[in-house]
């Protein structure tokens, strides 16, 4: 038993990503219709060319019909999935796979998600079973503000020198973002501003936590030897790893806070399945689930990018900028698009897209892009302690 | 002979000092300060935290035979209150749990019954006082708890020897509050006082006769009741000396109502010495007078939380925060959506753990598991699990937040990361707490609460708090 991977045997060869915006205006069905004709278009096909379709939604609508119905999707099987935060980035998985084991010629993954109908700021509208009532009830911006002094205090670093380091981690997301026009944040703000707004939990301020946005993105996958069939520059699926954990981290008195378990096993099975020794030089982007500033800190150091109690340094010295060894979150990140959570893992794959084909903007591009032909994709959902972590890399030769 | 086996008073966190009353509303501002049931605290919780601390001292870990719960201020009408009660003190199913709820007099009703059955039982009174602003209930009134557990000297050795009583009744409009109206209203005082005091005066003569003492011989005299002026004039007129007279507790907690007869008596327990007399004077709708005589074991028994170590370790809390927890003053919730209704199965699966925090222990690795758990999250053992009762064991605090944003009642939330003494992890709210006075390494200690209500169903849970007075 081995978690071998579909390296190489299974492209993406078309992708589309609406704006992220407040979408007062679009309901769920015309994120679905928009995002479905740029993604057909994208890869040069019509619907009835799709073989069968993988929809992630966490709170938009249930069953396949969700996106059967809109796009008027004639006897196609519809999958859909959900897995928290992670949403967007399991329906790649599952129609990858799929191409991958022979069972379709044509799969396309979309995700999509109408947040802002709900009436509150934040996410609030995810359905839940009945319970007993025992259950948590905090935000995820007081779970993962957990983060934050346990770091400090397990590596030494002042609790001061700490906040500006996750200025600087929204710093950076915001500048990226002020440079994509589909980003929902487009303006670049100083860091000074990011260290005054009021808390919210916590240490965290406003500006540490991501945004909320309705949105959608989708891809096409093939088999890999038919990608040129439809573009000159597919992307090859190297790896698709996904880690749902046991939820131990907040009843096990070792763990400590300070780095997510499920995410370095899903890294260490991602970067097995892709042949990547050492991500932080073979990479040439990394889009990561940045919900919290300091989410995005500890990342870092779980996807082997920095070594243990290092990446704060890092962050300071513009490692993970644009123009650093390794630029991370080069779109802007969730800090600037906001989370449309079904959306937001096949929006991260929607960058890689971009850059390693040298469509990404020139103010935006990542310099490492020509010489490195790697990209990868983290996208968790849940809380420390308790959560599903996705790691996806993709390239764009074969190899 | 029956009498008294252990007791425990349970007086709540918050205390608001009546000069803030007239602060806000004006008027003369009054004196010293009333103890405040926290916002989610209801006479529920109070009654379990009083009845744990009771059954901490309980002859050989005793369980009752029945579990006898009086309020004022019931929880829930048709649904009776005290199973709550009895599933987070993990009675045996078949030890009754039954409510005397609705008048003040059901306190006192609950222990006269106890001291005249065969079983043990557990008395368990609660009460929380709620007035309009600016009234006497407001301000003279208090929330609070007491548990007595009451039985016969095979049960264990007596603390205090139940000599006899006496009571009389009368029906008399003084006090009255419709179900459903959060305020009482009375009569003229004058008509109460002069109902009251023949009532009293009767009943203390009758027994005093039946307890075979005299009224020089009684020790400690606990008065209280529903009318303060009756109280006051009654507590004079019984021949008693006035060195035996018990603080009422009224400059520190107020009149807890149907709790006060229970609280008191623990007050002239807890300073009882072998051979005392103490009576105890009820007046509400009538008059009721308990007589009893402390053990030799009063002397060598230790309360789990004494009544003044409780009333001294109050913390305060602003007239308008008091009035939001109370309902009377509304502010604006977090913008976030209302917690649902629980589900009454899910609910009633897990008793044990929502109930009484019982948790579970791999009999293999050893972890312990908060939920319970079927299969170890060390080494995956399946079903080779024990429970663990978690509710009495302190914790230190791990690290923690302060939630700004989630629902609360009374936001914000604090929420700590907690390892228990002898292992297990849990993360939960803090009450009872101000975010800043908070430090990782604090201790705390688990105490049952409402943690939300939803379609009149009241979701009963366990938080922490600090622990501020040593539990013995």
């Amino acid at each position: 038993m081995a978690s071998h991977g579909i390296k190489d045997k299974v492209a993406i060869v078309g992708m589309g990503c609406t704006p992220f915006r407040e979408h007062w205006h679009k309901g769920t069905d015309d994120l679905l219709v928009d995002v479905a004709q740029e993604t057909f278009a994208s890869a040069g096909v019509e619907k009835a060319d799709v073989d069968a379709y993988w929809l992630g939604t966490a709170m938009s609508g249930m069953s396949g019909i969700t996106v059967a119905r809109p796009l008027k999707l004639h006897d196609k099987p519809v999958t859909h999935v959900e897995n928290f935060c992670a949403t967007g980035s399991e329906a790649l998985r599952g129609a990858a796979y799929a191409v991958a084991a022979g069972g379709y010629d044509v799969a396309m993954a979309v995700g999509v998600e109408k947040v802002k109908d709900g009436g509150y700021q934040g996410l609030s509208g995810a359905g839940r079973a009945p319970t007993d009532g025992t259950g948590r009830s905090l935000t995820a911006a007081a779970m993962f503000s957990l983060v934050a002094p346990a770091y400090a205090k397990k590596y030494g670093v002042d609790e001061a020198e700490l906040k500006d380091v996750l200025a600087r981690i929204a710093w950076k997301n915001h500048h990226n973002g002020a440079r994509n026009p589909r980003a929902q944040f487009r303006r670049e703000v100083a860091q000074e501003t990011i260290c005054n707004m009021p808390r919210v939990a916590g240490p965290l301020g406003v500006y540490d936590c991501a945004g909320v946005a309705d949105g959608a993105a989708a891809a096409i996958v093939v088999r890999a030897e038919d990608a040129h069939r439809y573009t000159d520059r597919p992307l090859y699926v190297k790896a698709l790893s996904l880690v749902a954990g046991t939820g131990s981290g907040v009843i096990d008195p070792e763990y400590d806070f300070t780095h997510f378990p499920e995410v370095e096993r899903c890294a260490a099975d991602a970067y097995q399945q892709a042949g990547i020794t050492d991500p932080r030089r073979q990479l040439a982007m990394a889009e990561v689930h940045d919900c919290f500033t300091p989410t995005e800190l500890v990342l870092m150091e779980d996807l082997g990018f920095a070594e243990r109690g290092t990446a704060w340094k890092e962050e300071l010295a513009g490692t993970f900028d644009l123009d650093g060894d390794l630029p991370v979150n080069p779109d802007g990140g969730l800090k600037s698009f906001g989370h449309p959570i079904g959306a937001s893992g096949l929006r991260m794959a929607f960058e890689a897209w971009l850059q390693l084909r040298d469509e990404a903007p020139p103010e935006r591009r990542v310099a490492t892009a020509g010489e490195r032909t790697l990209a990868l994709t983290h996208n968790l959902g849940g809380y420390p302690g308790e959560m599903v972590s996705f790691v996806g890399v993709v390239g764009s030769e074969l190899g | 002979m029956r009498g008294i086996l252990s007791y425990s008073s349970y007086v709540p966190y918050r205390r608001l000092a009546r000069s803030a009353i007239a602060e806000v509303l004006g008027g003369a501002p009054g004196k010293g300060t009333r103890s405040v049931a926290s916002y989610d605290e209801d006479t529920t919780t109070m009654g379990v935290e009083a009845a744990r601390l009771a059954l901490d001292t309980a002859p050989g870990g005793r369980q009752p035979d029945e579990l006898w719960f009086a309020t004022a201020t019931p929880t829930y009408l048709d649904k009776t209150n005290a199973t709550a009660i009895h599933a987070a003190l993990r009675l045996d199913s078949d030890r009754p749990a039954v409510d005397m709820a609705g008048a003040v007099r059901s306190g006192v009703g609950a222990f006269r019954a106890a001291l005249s059955s065969t079983n043990a039982v557990l008395v368990v009174t609660s009460d929380m006082r709620t007035g309009l602003p600016t009234s006497a209930d407001e301000s003279s009134g208090g929330d609070g708890a007491a548990a007595v557990l009451v039985g016969g000297d095979a049960d264990g050795p007596l603390l205090a020897s139940y000599l006899g009583g006496a009571s009389a009744t009368e029906e008399f409009v003084d006090r009255w509050r419709a179900p459903g109206d959060m305020r009482s209203k009375v009569w003229e005082e004058r008509f109460g006082e002069t109902a009251y005091l023949p009532l009293g005066e009767r009943a203390w003569n009758d027994g005093l006769k039946a307890a075979a003492v005299t009224a020089e011989q009684v020790d400690r005299l606990v008065v209280t009741g529903t009318h303060a002026r009756a109280v006051r004039g009654l507590a004079g007129r019984l021949g008693t000396s006035k060195e035996a007279l018990v603080d009422d507790l009224s400059t520190t907690v107020g009149n807890t109502g149907t709790a006060h007869p229970g609280m008191l008596l623990a007050s002239a327990l807890e300073g009882a010495r072998p051979g005392q007399v103490i009576a105890v004077v009820v007046l509400a709708d009538g008059a009721d007078v308990l007589v009893f005589r402390a053990t030799d074991a009063v002397s060598s028994f230790t309360p789990a939380r004494p009544v003044a170590a409780q009333v001294e370790a109050g913390g305060s809390i602003t007239y308008g925060k008091f009035l939001s927890w109370r309902g009377l003053l509304p502010v604006e919730p977090p913008r976030r959506p209302e917690p649902e209704r629980i589900s009454a199965s899910a609910a009633a699966r897990s008793e044990d753990w929502k109930y009484a925090f019982v948790g579970s222990r791999d009999r293999s690795s050893g972890a312990i598991h908060l939920p319970p758990a079927r299969i170890s999250m060390k080494g995956d053992a399946v079903d080779d699990m024990e429970p663990v009762p978690m509710a009495d064991i302190p914790a230190t605090v791990v690290t923690f937040t302060v939630d700004r944003l989630v629902y609360s009642p009374s936001p914000p939330v604090v929420f700590a990361v907690l390892d228990f003494d002898g292992g297990g992890r849990f993360a939960c709210e803090l009450t009872d707490v101000d975010a800043d006075e908070l430090s990782i390494g604090d201790r705390v200690e688990m105490t049952f609460r409402r943690i939300s209500s939803g379609d009149g169903i009241h979701n009963y849970f366990w938080k922490a708090r600090p622990i501020r007075i040593p539990r013995s």
